[in-house]
């Protein structure tokens, strides 16, 4: 499944580039702590967090996530989304809690 | 040997991040295998953030001998680290209350750069850190 399909299929909000939308999800990682992410997570994973903050597009990149969900609502800043379409990330947003974002990437198969 | 250079800002977290992006940028370009750059990556990020954080300031080096080896070196100007050992186990940081708010001090920085990199110098005192990892790519 790429991340565009990920968001037809979930309703969630999709911010991205046409390079970004056609990535590989495989997986799925949640974390707040940066250096717990880093150290933790795989390369194609959805990354599941309440930081919005510019930095998380530099960990994503970095790490080489599919794309970033924000949970429960969070909204990222307009330069995290500026510098996410610059770096080809994709974002999507919803409200559920990162425990119900999990629960319906799992029932789809990521 | 090629050689690039970058400075670092005390406590410049809108910047944090980029330093690892240009490296791995950089990496990428001349063709190192991907699972060697994404260890890269981790590490630059990791001690990147960790001068913005804990130090005056300092300078990243990146040196990229004729067979594709990495060497990275991060030299701050201080204040040090005081106790190398507790620095070094998991989860121990004394990252500000403003850095923690944003994600960062996990206490993971310099534990997860000694487990990706295949040598890893530490050298510390009052006037400063400098940290040397090395990269095989061969």
């Amino acid at each position: 499944m790429n991340v565009e399909q990920l968001a037809t299929k979930t309703g969630w909000s999709l911010y991205a580039s046409d390079d970004a939308k056609s990535r590989d999800v495989h997986g799925a990682f949640v974390g707040d702590l940066l250096s717990w992410v880093m150290g933790n997570s795989c390369p194609d994973q959805v990354w599941l967090t309440v930081q919005a903050h510019l930095n998380v597009i530099a960990v994503a990149c970095l790490r080489d996530f599919s794309c970033i969900v924000f949970v429960q609502g969070v909204q990222p800043p307009q330069e995290t989304l500026d510098k996410a379409m610059e770096e080809d990330l994709a974002i999507l947003t919803t409200n559920l809690t990162a425990y119900e974002a999990c629960c319906v990437l799992h029932d789809l198969g990521v | 040997m090629i050689t690039y250079s970058f400075n670092v800002e005390k406590e410049n977290f809108v910047d944090a991040g980029v330093v690892s992006s240009k490296v791995k940028r950089i990496l990428k370009q001349i063709g190192i295998p991907t699972a060697v750059l994404r260890n890269i990556a981790v590490a630059c990020y990791e001690a990147e953030i960790n001068m913005i954080i804990h130090s005056y300031g300092g300078e990243i080096t990146l040196d990229i001998d004729d067979e594709g080896n990495v060497t990275l070196v991060f030299a701050d100007v201080g204040p040090g680290i005081p106790d190398v050992e507790k620095a070094l186990t998991p989860g121990w940081s004394t990252a500000s209350a403003q850095a923690r708010q944003l994600g960062f001090g996990a206490g993971m920085g310099l534990v997860n750069i000694k487990r990706v990199s295949d040598t890893f110098d530490l050298q510390t005192s009052p006037s400063g850190t400098t940290i040397t990892i090395t990269f095989r790519v061969a």
